[in-house]
């Protein structure tokens, strides 16, 4: 009963998205407001039926009715509630349910917030959302559907995957998906002023926010992600070129490329046509990255969302790409604005460089990710490219995008003078050199690359703080209190400062990489208690394992063993296996030993014999890889500052 | 003129200098020599070989850290190998005679293979011509030929009009723009 009720609310909203399609353009063509009106209704209304739909998904998985495929795939009776929920998106028909529930949630609230503001771009905004929403609710009507049923009634459900029970799992896809779903936003107003023939750039001023907002939500996804596979995954890492983490990080590329060029548009009201086109990729590559995430076409570690969407996907990237380009070749006179540059050397010319250098590294990493089907298609056999060869590629693309970082904010609009951003860097650069050289004479870095790195990370990292010292030290002509005068800056411009901050994050993280990709050590040997592993500054000494039932279908063997540094005892850990009787899945959780400079991550390797009192046990120090999350917090308090709504901007968007 | 391609072509050179010393990263340990006889080896051995290999079955798992049976197999083969002597290369040209390129973290650079480390390399160059040309157009759109004389604060140059940023906003960034040109 209650499943019928769910899918019919399906079917009702694909009606519902069909009708806002066509009454939208009907009430545009013949110039009725009702119509529009009632396309926007309808619109809303997609919101709360898929919002009771999803609701009685999660009520059919709390209610254990494993009749319902999905539940029985995701869930079982054992399973906490928390996770219960979370299971709305643990699986592949769900999380599309999901993708369709955040995409109606963000049309409902771009009506309400934009209705009165944009009159003449609503009516197409409302075509273009309905198709994006037609599509991924024709997916879960046809192929995926969530309520559909099993012939008989199983006792139990499977449980969701075991890698997903874990705290970061349960917010980091809901994080990828707004981010996703977010940046249709910026799409649909892009296209709603190219059908519209508004090419001012009121279409930015108003998604702007939405930009900032979804970013920071992808950005939030690509970060948890990275956690997530440190605390669970159990490899001593946090990122491995994984097909599915390069689909988001592809959209991010894109996004990330676009967030800097819209700002010449704005300013110098340039390059038009290629925000357009920046904006309409990062919408292509968002529908091509949850392709990518549900279609299994490339296989990876998340390989569970292998089912027969893809060519669904292709075709709707294909059509919304002829629908997109057809536009905006009809408008090409109307975008092609009087561009022209002043300078090389100018913040506009520094946009471009940091927008070549994105773009390089995205067709890098979509290549790199799409290569085992072109190989397949070419040979006959699946490649593989693993993360040395992306390392290889890449890493001198993220130097010079950290150099750039730190040099462009020296530009001014128009032109620069060459000799203004050399006095302004050359005392950063002999600060950073001093540090990189004092780092080779104590023999603490003597890799050359890796000097090379820290020596352009210092210099932007000094650079960046500079920008803050001069913006306060501005402001305390007026008023003497730093603090105040730093605080009064922030908030008064803060896209400036928030993009700042989000440059420190990324530096701060970047030495981090540095740290773990380049330094880290490990060790891996056959204990009995008593027995003793040095690795760095720290010693191990085993105590033993227990083997006990956990909840669920769970079985846990945890080891005790003593870490000291420098001789001396600072902490006991209990390093994990975990076995889910039900799927047989194994999982290693790791302890560590946390600290500013290091982690010291042991890890109990179930694949080796384990008895009380003898087990293998897998020892990585990790350097600076806590500076990896500490600037991942700063990027994102960054980037809320620069998204943090400004009044005055309001009033002012309001005005015009 | 002349003194503004720099931006560009450090940019090259910097990428060119960075590739190369990238190159120096990827440099391992040294594999042990063979000495005919069986040999003891270690677990940290073994990983820093497996750790480059990725079997084909658990993708994008490597095989250092891998829990499934079979990959504990291909440990096991690999010890049995180095205590028989054979080098690290000679693990990895098994291992991609028998299941071909893929399961090595490097593939082998051959055949389409290749496409790898010319694709990059390939991207930016031809990227960065078109790039550059497209950078000069621009230029010479705005030519005026002064560029090196003239500095503009920016706030003189924007029309009030066209920039949303609020009066005091513009008066703090004149300001900041002063100090910065001291």
């Amino acid at each position: 009963m209650i499943e019928n009720v769910g899918y019919l609310a399906l079917i009702f909203s694909m009606l519902l998205a069909i009708f806002s399609a066509s009454a939208a353009w009907y009430g545009k063509t013949n110039n009725d407001e009702r119509w529009i009106k009632s396309a926007r209704n309808a619109t809303i209304t997609i919101f709360f039926l898929l919002t009771l739909s999803s609701t009685l998904l999660i009520v059919l998985i709390l209610q254990n009715n494993f009749e319902i495929e999905y539940v029985w795939r995701v869930s079982s009776i054992d399973m906490p509630t928390y996770l219960k929920i979370s299971a709305l998106w643990g699986g592949q028909a769900g999380s599309l349910l999901f993708w369709s529930w955040l995409l109606s949630l963000f049309t409902a609230a771009v009506m309400y917030g934009q209705w009165g503001k944009q009159r003449e771009l609503i009516p197409y905004a409302l075509i273009v959302i309905s198709f994006t929403q037609i599509f991924f609710l024709f997916i879960s009507l046809v192929v995926e559907n969530p309520f559909a049923k099993l012939d008989g009634i199983p006792l139990d459900g499977n449980g969701l995957n075991p890698l997903l029970r874990h705290p970061g799992m349960i917010i980091h896809p809901p994080m990828l998906y707004l981010g996703f779903t977010g940046f249709v936003v910026p799409y649909i107003f892009a296209m709603a002023a190219l059908m519209a023939g508004k090419l001012d750039d009121s279409w930015i001023r108003t998604t702007r926010r939405w930009t900032l907002v979804a970013w920071l939500f992808l950005s939030l996804g690509l970060i948890l992600g990275g956690r997530w596979a440190y605390d669970v995954l159990g490899w001593g890492g946090y990122w491995g070129w994984d097909p599915v983490e390069n689909a988001s990080l592809i959209p991010w590329l894109s996004g990330t490329a676009f967030l800097h060029s819209v700002m010449i548009q704005e300013r110098r009201n340039m390059f038009k046509m290629w925000n357009m086109f920046l904006v309409i990729l990062t919408y292509l590559l968002v529908i091509y990255g949850t392709f990518l995430v549900r279609s299994g076409v490339i296989s990876s570690v998340h390989s569970f969302a292998e089912s027969a969407i893809g060519p669904l996907f292709f075709a709707f990237i294909a059509f919304m790409f002829i629908f997109s380009t057809y536009w905006v070749n009809k408008r090409k006179d109307m975008l092609a604005s009087k561009d022209k540059l002043d300078s090389f050397l100018s913040r506009e010319a520094a946009f471009l460089y940091n927008n070549f250098i994105f773009l390089a590294i995205l067709a890098i990493v979509f290549f790199f990710t799409n290569f085992p089907i072109v190989s397949a298609l070419f040979t006959g056999e699946q490649g593989f490219v693993g993360p040395p060869v992306y390392e290889k590629a890449l890493s001198p693309l993220f130097l010079v995008l950290l150099l750039l970082m730190g040099i462009a904010p020296l530009t001014m609009w128009h032109r620069t003078m060459i000799k203004r951003i050399g006095l302004a860097v050359l005392w950063p650069a002999i600060v950073a050199a001093l540090f990189a050289v004092g780092l080779y004479f104590t023999k603490i870095v003597t890799i050359w690359s890796a000097l090379l790195g820290i020596w352009i990370i210092s210099l932007s990292t000094v650079l960046t703080l500079f920008e803050f010292y001069k913006g306060t030290r501005a402001r305390m002509r007026r008023d003497r209190n730093p603090f105040s005068a730093f605080a009064y800056v922030m908030a008064i411009n803060r896209r400036r400062y928030g993009g700042y901050w989000i440059h420190l994050g990324v530096l701060v993280m970047a030495f981090g990489i540095i740290g773990i990709e380049m330094f880290q050590q490990e060790t891996q040997i056959h204990m009995t208690v008593g027995d003793s592993v040095a690795l760095g500054e720290y010693e191990l000494v085993f105590q033993g394992v227990e083997r006990y039932a956990g909840a669920d279908d769970l079985i846990i063997t945890e080891a005790t063993a003593d870490v000291y540094h420098k001789g001396k005892l600072v902490e006991v850990i209990h390093p994990q296996t975990l076995l889910y009787t039900r799927s047989g899945q194994p999982m290693t959780i790791p302890d560590v030993r946390t600290t500013f400079w290091e982690d010291f991550y042991v890890l109990l390797v179930n694949w080796e014999p384990t008895s009380a009192s003898s087990a293998t046990i897998r020892i990585y120090l990790n350097p600076l890889v806590n500076w990896v999350w500490a600037g991942g917090f700063i990027f994102i308090f960054g980037t809320m500052i620069a998204a943090w709504p400004d009044k005055k901007e309001k009033r002012l968007l309001k005005r015009a | 003129m002349k003194i503004f391609r720099l931006p560009i072509s450090i940019l090259m050179g910097l990428f060119l200098f960075g590739m190369a010393s990238a190159s120096v990263i990827a440099q391992g340990s040294t594999p042990p020599p063979p000495d005919g006889e069986v040999r003891e080896v270690t677990d940290n051995e073994v990983n820093s070989i497996a750790r480059e290999v990725y079997c084909p079955v658990c993708e994008s798992t490597p095989l250092d850290v891998c829990q499934t049976q079979a990959c504990a197999d291909w440990r096991d083969l690999i010890r049995t190998k180095l205590e028989n002597g054979e080098t690290r290369q000679d693990v990895y040209d098994y291992f991609a005679e028998q299941y071909g390129g893929r399961v090595l973290a490097t593939p082998p650079r051959e055949g389409l293979n290749l496409l790898l480390w010319i694709m990059p390399v390939a991207a930016v160059i031809i990227g960065g011509f078109f790039f550059s040309r497209f950078m000069k157009n621009l230029r010479m759109a705005g030519g005026d030929g002064k560029e090196d004389e003239i500095e503009t604060v920016e706030t003189a140059v924007v029309p009030p009009s066209s920039s949303p940023i609020p009066q005091s906003d513009d008066e703090y960034i004149a300001q900041v723009e002063r100090e910065l040109s001291k």
